[in-house]
């Protein structure tokens, strides 16, 4: 879907983007990077509104450079910051936004209410967009992002000023479009946990190159070590590292939470039944994962926050 | 409630999931003319809050008024008083009118135009087909469309009340369309110089004050200066200081065009005129021109 070719993009101050390669295809790819990491400035050159300095980039085949208008009307956008005029209610919004996407006016208000109610806006959709909170933003401007049937979504930081809450619902909605809605997605976050949750492919931008590109099952494989927790504070942790210790498991300690070596299927039993003969609560055993960020601890790249 | 075999009970909302736009996608000339009708609509509150109404439209009746009554004076009374022609010229109307043609472009230039800057949805529109050239262009024509409709509306009602008054049509109609392409030309002079204005001035209050400033002050002294120059015996001052507001700028151009009665102490004499005439299409191409640099910057996303 997305082609991009040692595309370069230089500021008289600063390189945005350096030489970049990068493939994108179906479901939905991760962008991971620091502010300033070049995400914002890689979505505006796909979407034919910034110039590249030096490179090719293809989306849908379309030339960025050339055929901008085209791409344009294949693709939705959802930028970072704030857009939405106060004075409007975000069912009109929505409405005439499909209609700057070519849609007769009759397609354009169905197509608005029906994804006005897959991103969740209800009856507030008809107040002004002014009094809303930036969960119901985030929501009209995914709406209004989606309102043209795109076939492929940019979707700049969508989670960006939210809730813990409304963050996991954004999140699920990403998810949504780019697995029941059948549109691609490339969605970007300086948080790089979210993407591990979401995404099929993530692709880590560090200082306007890209550190890495994988799908996120690489990122994610199970490590052989088992996260165990059980009820109570640290004495009841202690007995519980104790008495695996004593039947021969490896097992650190890190605050609560024990960290056990798992050789294999058996290490389950012993541990189920070790908290059964000590009458413990046990609240967690876990496979553990490894962690997007593991990626940045072991490539040195230190400007990127975790989350 | 509902049996097994009634696969569909009533009083539930099914998630009837995803449904792709499979229907027909309009090319770039329908988009434009869809956010040209939306503009100008916009301009007279149609589409918008109520409050947004409440101001275009007391002005366009602040403007309709004089028209009315002045209509209704001809038809009622024109016999009685003699009256041969239309009390005040159709080229004279909105040289008396001014201010309230001058709040209303304050006003909606920056409704049409800061607020796509000011809540940044400009860069909505041009993250879709449109072009950024069409954009601006369509948003001045959406502006000039509405300017115009407020100035032609009252010259209508004359022309109509005169026709009523069995003023001769044939003169009328010619005097009639001569005010029409008079109000084009201010409408797009006032369009021009505002748009730009509010486009700079992202900030609607400033947009607002600088425009009003603009137009309200520049009338306010070239009437002085003309004034003054035809007294103190500087009829060319008086001339040339005709340039420097919309207002007298396209009434000389009328005088010169379609040899009306002025309107202004000082109408351009001669070939002035054609001064006047060039001044006020330079003053609208460059104003569309400086637009277009306005919005080529990519700092306007």
């Amino acid at each position: 879907m997305i082609e991009a070719r040692q595309v370069s993009k230089r500021y008289p101050r600063v390189t945005a983007l350096d030489r970049l390669d990068l493939t994108v295809g179906d479901g939905v790819t991760g962008l991971v990077g620091a502010n300033g990491a070049g995400k914002s400035t890689l979505i505006k050159i796909l979407l034919g509104l910034l110039p590249a300095t030096s490179g090719e980039a293809r989306v849908f085949g379309h030339d960025v450079a050339t055929d901008g208008s085209t791409i344009r009307a294949l693709v939705g956008y959802m930028p970072e910051h704030d857009c939405l005029p106060a004075d409007v209610s975000a069912n009109d919004f929505v409405v005439h936004m499909g209609e700057m996407s070519g849609l007769p006016h009759p397609a354009a208000r169905e197509r608005a209410a029906d994804v006005l109610r897959h991103v969740g806006l209800a009856e507030e959709r008809y107040r002004p967009m002014g009094g809303y909170s930036t969960g119901m933003k985030q929501r009209a401007k995914l709406a209004q992002a989606l309102v043209h049937d795109p076939r492929l979504v940019l979707l700049d930081e969508p989670t960006n000023g939210l809730d813990p809450r409304s963050r996991d619902d954004m999140l699920a909605l990403v998810r949504k479009i780019g697995t029941e809605f059948g549109i691609a997605v490339l969605v970007t976050s300086h948080l790089l946990g979210e993407l591990e949750r979401v995404s099929d492919h993530v692709v880590v931008l560090d200082g306007g190159r890209v550190l890495r590109s994988s799908a996120t099952t690489d990122y994610l494989h199970t490590t052989g070590t088992l996260l165990v927790e059980v009820l109570g504070g640290t004495r009841e942790t202690a007995r519980m590292a104790a008495a695996l210790a004593a039947v021969g498991v490896v097992v650190r300690t890190s605050g609560t939470v024990l960290e056990v070596e798992a050789s294999d299927g058996s290490t389950y039993d012993v541990v189920r039944d070790l908290t059964v003969e000590l009458g413990l609560g046990l609240v967690r055993m876990q496979e553990r994962h490894h962690h997007i960020e593991d990626v940045f601890r072991d490539e040195e790249a230190g400007r990127v926050q975790p989350v | 409630m509902s049996s097994p075999s009634d696969p569909r009970p009533s009083g539930v909302i099914h998630d009837i999931g995803y449904r792709p736009y499979t229907g027909e996608r309009l090319g770039e000339g329908a988009v434009a003319w869809s956010l040209f009708r939306t503009g100008v609509r916009n301009c007279f509150g149609l589409g918008r809050s109520a409050r947004s109404k409440v101001l275009p439209m007391s002005l366009l009746g602040a403007m309709l008024l004089p028209a009315v009554v002045l209509v209704a004076v001809l038809v009622q009374a024109g016999e009685v008083l003699g009256l041969t022609g239309q009390i005040v010229p159709y080229s004279r109307y909105a040289l008396i009118t001014q201010v309230v043609i001058s709040v209303f472009v304050a006003a909606q230039a920056p409704a049409l135009i800061s607020r796509d800057l000011r809540f940044r949805t400009i860069t909505l529109y041009l993250a879709r087909p449109l072009r950024r050239s069409t954009y601006v262009l369509v948003r001045l024509a959406s502006l000039l469309v509405a300017v115009f409709a407020l100035v032609a509306a009252p010259l209508l009602v004359l022309y109509v009340g005169g026709l009523l008054a069995e003023l001769p049509p044939a003169r009328e109609t010619e005097l009639f369309l001569a005010a029409l392409v008079g109000a084009l030309l201010l409408a797009a002079v006032l369009s021009g110089l505002a748009a730009l204005i509010a486009a700079v001035t992202t900030r609607r209050g400033l947009a607002v004050a600088g425009i009003t400033v603009v137009l309200v002050v520049s009338y306010t002294v070239v009437t002085a200066v003309q004034g003054l120059g035809t007294e103190e015996g500087m009829p060319r001052l008086a001339e040339f200081a005709g340039l420097f507001s919309p207002y007298t700028l396209v009434d000389g151009v009328q005088v010169w065009l379609f040899d009306v009665a002025a309107s202004t102490p000082a109408p351009p004499t001669g070939r002035t005129g054609v001064l006047f005439l060039l001044t006020a299409l330079a003053v609208v191409a460059g104003c569309v021109v400086a637009l277009l640099a306005r919005y080529r910057k990519a700092t306007v996303l």
